[in-house]
């Protein structure tokens, strides 16, 4: 169908009107499936290496304290002449260059080399 | 010559005398809207970045070209709308030579090529690629369904346009308006209905500022309380692997089955790609920052220079000033419609208020379903699950322009 520089008929218009909302649902649609496809790929192969992970936490027994870091933290920092704010900010940079949640990171101390 | 004559040359010469002659009240008046666009751009920060360079674009055009002078005869105006319209005309000698561009342009011409070649709207889709993160809608598909329904006023626009006299082509490039997409708007118009331009261009960019105060109304008539109040689970974390998988997939996916949306899912895709791969920071921070701002400032002014008093003072621009904002509203419609259908599919798990981001306008219309239900749950936090119906929005609105591009495109 190509109407350049044509008007329009109500029924040609409506057709090409709804036409056009169908390809977008179509389109998005069967994207939407092949995300959940790919999806459930990743997800399966995250559970596969969690699995793994799962039975080689007994091997290495660690103290209960260690094992499960409180919810947003993972213990105590030692700062060295770094201020608090300071520290926070650091922590949170390489939480970002790192891309991992900050309460996923442990930090031992910092410390201000002179 | 003498003095006296001098003068009376630089005086009848000038843009003053112009002004006075027929037609040039058009000019002025063009040059009082640019004025206005210029104080809702600075000083109500109506998306100031394009819609200063889009308001001074058209205060240059209207102080340096006339309509009742000839274009040609006026070799230090910035933009000549009849060079362009001899550009457009399959019996003119400068039928799509863009020879007769360079060679006879003023500056504001040649910066306009990159617009009319589509280049400047999937620059910026290549920096809006390297901004956006689609880890939301990767987390949760779904999101892909809203930002279809949101479509719905680009194709019910366009079917109004069609009724009240614009052509097919015009028409298509009226209900784009309805993407809430500004680089798609600007590229599919460019396309099919170059005339209308400005009009478009300023509709689109003007309603997508007023996000805030078109779609609240809306998501209160369409959702109840306690929709509206719904608190929704994180979403599930994405790998790396698949944010890099993502724009590799989309591409493929959605190029074979539209080829018409090449220029624009190629360009988002690859910036989205320059972000996520890891191994191209120096390219993806160029694409979001220099090129984007390069690019935002060539954009706006050729864009403004299209409003040309004659051309831009028309019945047709208040119809598309109108039929925008019906775009828009029913756009809006269309996502919090399927927000409230799949709330009542997964029993009250998603919050409809999200449907709405569907329009794309990334990100204000997903901080506008983050306001809106806040205000009524303070505990309430929705800015990264409408991320996922607003970014949807952007690759639905790009399918719909390629749509009509197939369809009108010739």
């Amino acid at each position: 169908m190509n109407t350049i520089g044509e008007k329009l008929a109500i029924g040609e218009a409506g057709l090409t009107g709804a036409l056009g909302y169908a390809v977008v649902f179509i389109g998005l649609f069967l994207l939407l499936v092949v995300l959940i496809i790919s999806g459930s790929i990743f997800k399966a192969k995250a559970k596969k290496a969690a699995a793994v992970v799962t039975p080689a936490a007994p091997a290495a027994p660690a103290p209960a304290q260690e094992a499960k870091p409180a919810p947003g933290s993972a213990g105590e920092v030692k700062l060295f002449d770094v201020p608090d704010k300071e520290a926070a900010m650091i922590m949170a940079i390489v939480a970002n260059k790192l891309q991992k949640p900050l309460n996923e990171l442990r930090f031992i101390s910092i410390k201000e080399v002179k | 010559m003498g003095i006296i004559d001098t003068l009376k040359g630089l005086l009848t010469d000038s843009g003053f005398a112009s002004l006075m002659a027929d037609g040039g009240w058009q000019n002025l008046i063009m040059i009082l809207i640019a004025c206005v666009l210029l104080y809702l751009g600075i000083k109500k920060k109506f998306e100031p970045l394009l819609l200063v360079g889009i308001a001074f674009g058209c205060l240059l055009v209207n102080i340096s070209w006339f309509a009742n002078k000839a274009g040609i005869g006026n070799p230090d105006a910035l933009f000549h709308q009849d060079l362009w319209d001899r550009f457009l005309d399959p019996k003119d000698a400068a039928y799509h030579s863009y020879g007769a561009i360079l060679a006879k342009g003023g500056l504001l011409d040649i910066l306009y090529i990159g617009v009319k070649a589509g280049i400047y709207p999937c620059l910026i889709f290549m920096g809006v690629g390297a901004m956006t993160d689609f880890g939301p809608l990767i987390a949760r598909p779904t999101s892909l369904i809203m930002g279809a329904a949101a479509q719905l006023g680009v194709f019910l626009a366009f079917f109004g346009a069609s009724q009240i006299g614009f052509t097919g082509p015009q028409s298509a490039s009226i209900g784009i308006i309805g993407g809430a997409d500004g680089p798609t708007a600007i590229f599919l118009t460019t396309k099919l209905a170059p005339e209308l331009l400005g009009a478009i261009a300023v509709a689109a960019y003007s309603y997508m500022a007023l996000i805030p105060m078109i779609q609240p109304p809306l998501m209160k008539a369409l959702t109840t309380k306690k929709e509206r109040e719904i608190v929704m689970k994180q979403a599930r974390e994405v790998s790396k692997t698949e944010k890099i998988l993502f724009p590799i997939i989309v591409t493929i996916f959605v190029v074979l089955l539209l080829p018409s949306t090449a220029p624009l899912i190629g360009c988002l895709m690859l910036g989205n790609l320059f972000r996520e791969c890891g191994v191209t920071e120096r390219l993806s921070d160029t694409a979001q920052n220099s090129l984007m701002n390069i690019v935002t400032i060539f954009l706006g002014t050729s864009v403004g220079a299209t409003m040309i008093g004659f051309r831009f003072l028309a019945l047709d621009t208040l119809k598309i000033v109108a039929l925008g904002l019906i775009a828009f509203g029913f756009s809006t419609v269309g996502g919090l419609l399927v927000g409230k259908l799949m709330c009542w599919i997964t029993k009250g798990k998603i919050n409809p208020l999200i449907g709405s981001a569907g329009v794309s306008a990334v990100p204000m219309a997903a901080r506008v379903s983050q306001d809106v239900g806040r205000k009524y749950n303070k505990n309430n936090y929705l800015l990264m699950h409408a991320m996922g119906p607003n970014v949807a929005g952007v690759i639905g609105s790009a399918i719909a322009a390629g749509f009509l591009l197939k369809v009108f495109g010739g």
